[in-house]
């Protein structure tokens, strides 16, 4: 692949929640004096990612490992505590609400929730016109209903049922309702966190689909954020490993599955069920994921990895490439 | 010998003020001891409820209306709700979803382990504490002496099913229902869980009856499937048969619709519109409105499981019959 100008470029993105609640809830005793203590949450830490445009970049881990925090800082619903964001050469990670308009245009979400994320008490109809209404305010009220009905006669919901409610769809068509919506205002880049998961799977193959011709007519980016790997590998073209706020493994879909570099990664992709695979072989982990609270020194795998040295205890392991497009974080790679 | 569980024609209605709903119709299987079963389908197929009506835990307004559950050569339905509480938790206990609902919150996992064992046998406290010390071993939990004293928010979601499984355990079960125990679980942690429900079948002369939504998992744990749609089972057989030669429509195109099976970014197949809700089934085969390969007769007349091999894979489809 050709290294053309990235969409995106993050540069050592870090993300940390404080949740040390009230004054009252950080003091505490420490050898007989009271100290005031900080509680935060490392979310992300140290994150550096390009997206080049076309393409479909995976994001897997397993719950709390950041990647949802990820999405969301990139997408600017939080800032982030360090780091830089880059859209297409220009930095927007520290623009004003103004000056970031034009790309949260640009940039679109779909969550994985279809009844959470739509407002029950608007119609169709409207929970589709608002984000155009709002971005492109010289739109004239039949060129906003145009483009209602051309978008969901593209995700396949009747126009006729625009009038409708949320609760009068099944959880496959809201999800298609969420996916118009984050259409409707012509979006280059969507974060798709979760948007199957809450569907069957007869239903999850039908969004799935969508997604990917939705992808070839417009030409969408799309960072695609799951824990279900088999869709990750249907899906997208490069997967980013995630383990506790780290990226972990960076490569190409076919690569990453056949040969893992990464023991965590490795381990991962061990415990995919596939069908129809009589006495898998799972590669078992040490322990449990630590809490993000209390990061590991070193690298965060440290505690729970196999081929763990006294490096990896001390210093953290940067992500370098070690192969074409590959790009690993560990010190000693499996071969 | 007899089946360990035979079901026989189960029907199980919901009474609702409009007339009664019809969620099970007509489910009929049997599991040896020792055997491990899958019964998949999606949402609202009717595998929950087929697990509940098995240990007569369905709430009202549910109840069974017609058919027989035969355990050990007991019929389960028509016990008394006393009779049927030396059964449940005792020759037969269940695993849910969701660890942390099964879990009381507030007694520690010491405590809830003891009583599950006297509730059902006449012991000392401390047998039962020591029955628990070894129920938590066998389920490798760490540091089991530790986990005792602690509380259910004290384990990570891991831990706490693999609690729920020893507690399972405690009382030497011949039949253990899991209903979706790993849907709310990390893929690392679910193929721990599924690893250790294989090993205790087998070490614990136990049978299993696995409720989920996937056929992955359950092709990887069990050696027969069921695979239910709208209250019927449309098709059973040995997992591999069922894996690698479906032949009712619906199994097929629910294994075509797995992503992983085809060539990367290729379309996925999909299975048009959507299961009917309770209150919409179709006349004639449920299916027959998703279904591509209809002939006349599937929209008048339900077709029932007939066998399609020697190797007992049953297809209720009226497309696979010579006419």
């Amino acid at each position: 692949m050709a290294r053309q100008t990235p969409l995106l470029d993050i540069k050592g993105l870090t993300k940390h929640f404080d949740i040390s609640g009230g004054l009252l809830d950080q003091l505490g005793v420490e050898k007989g004096r009271l100290v005031r203590r900080h509680t935060t949450v490392k979310a992300v830490n140290n994150v550096s990612l390009s997206i080049q445009p076309r393409e479909t970049i995976g994001v897997v881990g397993e719950s709390g490992c950041g990647k949802s925090t990820l999405a969301r800082v990139i997408l600017g619903i939080y800032p982030p505590d360090r780091g830089e964001i880059h859209y297409k050469g220009k930095r927007i990670d520290a623009l004003s609400h103004e000056a970031m308009l034009p790309y949260r245009k640009k940039m679109q979400m779909i969550f994985q929730d279809p009844y959470a994320s739509l407002n029950p008490r608007m119609t169709v109809k409207r929970t589709l016109e608002e984000p155009v209404r709002f971005h492109y305010r010289t739109l004239t009220g039949r060129e906003v209903g145009d483009r209602v009905a051309e978008v969901m006669e593209l995700v396949g919901v009747d126009p006729k049922w625009a009038g409708r409610y949320p609760h009068e769809f099944s959880g496959g068509q809201r999800q298609r309702i969420s996916i118009a919506r984050a259409l409707m205002v012509d979006p280059e880049f969507i974060v798709a966190d979760e948007p199957v998961s809450a569907l069957d799977v007869s239903i999850q193959a039908q969004i799935l689909n969508l997604l990917m011709e939705a992808q070839a007519k417009r030409g969408l980016t799309y960072m695609f954020i799951t824990h279900d790997l088999s869709v990750v590998k249907h899906i997208s073209s490069r997967v980013a490993v995630m383990y506790l706020g780290a990226v972990c493994e960076l490569a190409p879909t076919g690569k990453l599955f056949q040969a893992p570099r990464h023991p965590y990664a490795q381990a991962l992709l061990s415990a995919i069920p596939r069908l129809g695979e009589k006495d898998p072989k799972h590669v078992k982990l040490k322990g449990e994921v630590p809490t993000p609270i209390d990061l590991p020194s070193g690298c965060v795998f440290h505690s729970r990895c196999h081929y763990a040295q006294d490096i990896c205890r001390r210093d953290i392991p940067l992500l370098r490439e070690i192969d074409d497009n590959h790009d690993v974080a560990c010190f000693f790679p499996i071969q | 010998m007899g089946h360990l569980l035979e079901i026989q024609d189960l029907v199980v209605k919901f009474g609702l003020r409009f007339g009664d709903l019809t969620a099970i119709d007509g489910v009929s299987f049997t599991l040896n001891k020792r055997e491990r079963m899958g019964i998949v389908g999606e949402s609202g197929a009717g595998k929950s409820v087929t697990g509940f009506a098995i240990v007569n835990l369905l709430s009202k307004p549910g109840y069974i209306h017609a058919g027989r559950v035969l355990f050990e050569g007991i019929e389960l339905n028509r016990l008394s709700d006393e009779e049927i509480r030396k059964v449940r938790g005792n020759r037969i206990s269940m695993i849910f979803q969701d660890p942390m609902m099964t879990l009381n919150p507030v007694l520690t996992i010491g405590t809830q382990m003891t009583e599950t064992v006297l509730a059902h046998k006449e012991m000392r406290k401390t047998d039962a504490m020591d029955l628990a010390l070894e129920k938590l071993k066998k389920v490798y939990i760490p540091s089991p002496e530790k986990r005792l004293s602690q509380y259910p928010h004290e384990c990570s979601g891991g831990m706490r099913q693999r609690i729920v499984i020893a507690i399972a355990l405690l009382t030497n079960p011949s039949l253990i229902i899991a209903d979706e125990p790993t849907t709310a679980l990390d893929v690392t942690i679910q193929a721990g869980i599924m690893d250790l429900l294989i090993e205790l079948c087998e070490t614990e002369d136990m049978s299993l009856l696995l409720i989920t939504h996937d056929l992955a998992v359950v092709s990887q744990v069990t050696e027969k499937i069921a695979v239910m749609y709208a209250g019927r089972i449309v098709e059973s057989g040995h997992t591999d048969d069922i894996i690698h030669t479906p032949r009712h429509p619906y199994t097929q195109g629910l294994i075509k619709a797995l992503p992983g099976a085809l060539e990367a970014g290729s379309r996925l197949n999909q299975i048009p519109g959507m299961m009917p809700t309770l209150t919409d089934i179709p006349p004639g085969c449920p299916f027959h409105p998703r279904c591509s390969v209809g002939v006349p007769r599937c929209g008048t007349e339900t077709p029932i499981l007939m066998s399609v091999n020697d190797r007992n894979q049953m297809v209720a489809c009226h497309a696979l019959r010579r006419p």
